[in-house]
């Protein structure tokens, strides 16, 4: 990384932590057995793999033999409501999940739609916030398994799980959350989230791409997703990603040690550039539930704006953000995050996602509200929407502006 | 994912801007879809004697935008009307294959400003 790259997109994916790397380096090249020989360089990798599982299963509040490793977070969602559906469909075929989840599981949903089970999908508030009355309602006697994510990926917002797992088990309904944000980030308690089986991916605190996991109560019941090897006590077939789940361990055990102490320092960065930009860019709104937010997550309109051109005007700056504009979403629509939270499309164009990590700091932060209001104050400029749009002047260049003062 | 032409017009767009009793004015896209052009332009002896554009919208539309006003600049009306979003992403070495549609309304503000000079001027 340059070191004058400011990374702000850590709910995308996370640098790897060098520590985690040099764990991993070792599993390449020098023990690179196959954990399921029986040689004693098999089984040196077989320990690095059961240690890692021990790490996580500490994160996560469960016995070692509760985790299973995947090839991430998409697998994870994937297998968990695939393999609860196949496996319960004679009990019933109605499945509940939630207008924000991630596409991993919307789509997966939408695949078992195809396959004859019904999905209910609880809308969300203004904040992106799921009210579990509305997953209470939903409850039917068909009921098979309820899916609702931990924290969502675009506005940071903390669904309240718990409360949710509590009427999944009053109805005695599986409850799978996806809690591939959340996982190292806040606590993840399996037991005081009262989940049956939860989705996490390595990269997005700190371990290496292409490597998560799955919990899954002991006792629930569950199809394979993949087929072949009896790796992962005969659940999820497949040589085991021996470096990649090494790192996930390193990740789980670093995580462990410096949660509570990230957290604290990014909600102050957070509260930082949210209170930063407020203040120097009119007409522009902060998203999410400010009580329940992720740390280190700000998500803002700017209205007037779009999203993909704000993106790309930081990039010069080496500012690394996203947005949740159609152009920066792949369709012609803007996120279906945004629009479920009831957002106009016009205004969502305007977004803007800043994700912060372990290694921001305050100098950056104060680096983007240096450059960020008037790459906003140029684009308006140019815009024929926004209302204060004033004539541009005739040698305008970035970086000319006088800083935080308004249109 | 864009040429360096898309990009340097993006980042140093040209003949941004309204005119205060323009001859003409062109206004496509929907603010819904993200993306919104408007062109004015002020014409002389059937000629476009200055052209000046606002937009909102990603780098493409910005770009397109752009270009078009240098393009259409000095030409007579009857060219620059026929100038399509082929010839404005060519002159851009290229757009996304998703930007084609989208954000290339440049060519259809530019054909709407001058009809609405020809319905102003008769």
């Amino acid at each position: 990384m340059k070191p004058q790259l400011i990374y702000l997109d850590h709910a995308a994916t996370t640098p790897m932590d060098v520590a985690v790397h040099r764990e991993m380096g070792q599993y390449c090249c020098l023990f690179f057995g196959n954990p399921a020989t029986l040689y004693s360089l098999g089984l040196k990798s077989n320990e690095a793999v059961e240690q890692a599982r021990a790490a996580m299963a500490k994160l996560l509040g469960c016995s070692p033999d509760e985790v299973y490793f995947t090839s991430g977070g998409t697998e994870s969602d994937n297998w968990a409501l695939q393999g609860i559906a196949f496996s319960r469909q004679d009990k019933g075929k109605h499945i509940i999940t939630s207008a924000i989840e991630h596409h991993a599981v919307l789509e997966t949903c939408e695949f078992l739609k195809k396959l004859g089970f019904e999905i209910t999908t609880v809308p969300v508030d203004s904040k992106a916030l799921i009210d579990p009355a509305d997953v209470k309602k939903a409850v039917r006697k068909d009921t098979i398994l309820i899916s609702i994510m931990h924290a969502n990926n675009e506005v940071g917002t903390v669904e309240p799980v718990a409360e949710i797992g509590k009427i999944a088990r009053e109805a005695g309904v599986t409850f799978h959350t996806d809690a591939v944000q959340s996982v190292g980030k806040i606590p993840t308690d399996v037991n005081a989230l009262g989940v049956d089986l939860l989705s996490l991916s390595a990269h997005k605190f700190y371990g290496p791409k292409g490597v998560g996991a799955m919990y899954l109560r002991k006792g629930t019941r569950i199809q394979r997703f993949m087929h072949g090897g009896g790796q992962e006590r005969n659940k999820r077939a497949g040589t085991h990603n021996v470096q990649g789940i090494v790192g996930l361990g390193a990740a789980a055990k670093l995580a462990t040690e410096h949660m509570a102490e990230d957290a604290e320092r990014l909600r102050k960065l957070a509260a930082r550039l949210r209170e930063g930009l407020v203040a120097s860019i009119p007409d522009l709104r902060v998203n999410g539930a400010l009580d329940r937010q992720l740390p280190g997550m700000v998500h803002v309109c700017v209205e007037g704006v779009e999203g993909e051109a704000m993106l790309l005007c930081l990039d010069g700056e080496d500012i690394c953000v996203s947005s949740g504009s159609a152009c920066t979403t792949g369709s012609l629509d803007p996120s279906h995050v945004l629009l479920a939270m009831g957002m106009p499309a016009e205004v969502a164009h305007g977004s803007v996602r800043f994700s912060m990590g372990r290694h921001n700091t305050e100098e950056e932060i104060d680096r983007v509200l240096a450059v960020f209001p008037p790459i906003v104050k140029k684009l308006r400029a140019m815009s024929p929407t926004y209302k204060r749009t004033t004539p541009l002047p005739a040698t305008l260049t970035r970086h000319e502006h006088d800083h935080g003062s308004h249109d | 994912m864009y040429s360096d032409k898309v990009m340097e017009h993006f980042r140093n767009p040209r003949n941004v801007g309204t005119f205060e009793t323009p001859d003409g004015v062109g206004e496509v896209g929907n603010p819904q879809c993200g993306d919104m052009m408007k062109i004015g332009i002020m014409v002389g002896d059937d000629t476009i004697k200055d052209i000046r554009f606002q937009t909102l919208g990603c780098a493409a539309a910005i770009a397109t935008s752009s270009i078009i006003t240098e393009m259409a600049k000095g030409m007579k009306l009857e060219e620059a009307e026929k100038l399509t979003r082929d010839d404005v992403a060519e002159a851009l070495d290229g757009l996304p294959a998703a930007k084609m549609h989208c954000s290339n309304l440049a060519a259809d503000a530019l054909r709407e400003a001058i009809k609405n000079f020809r319905e102003t001027h008769k």
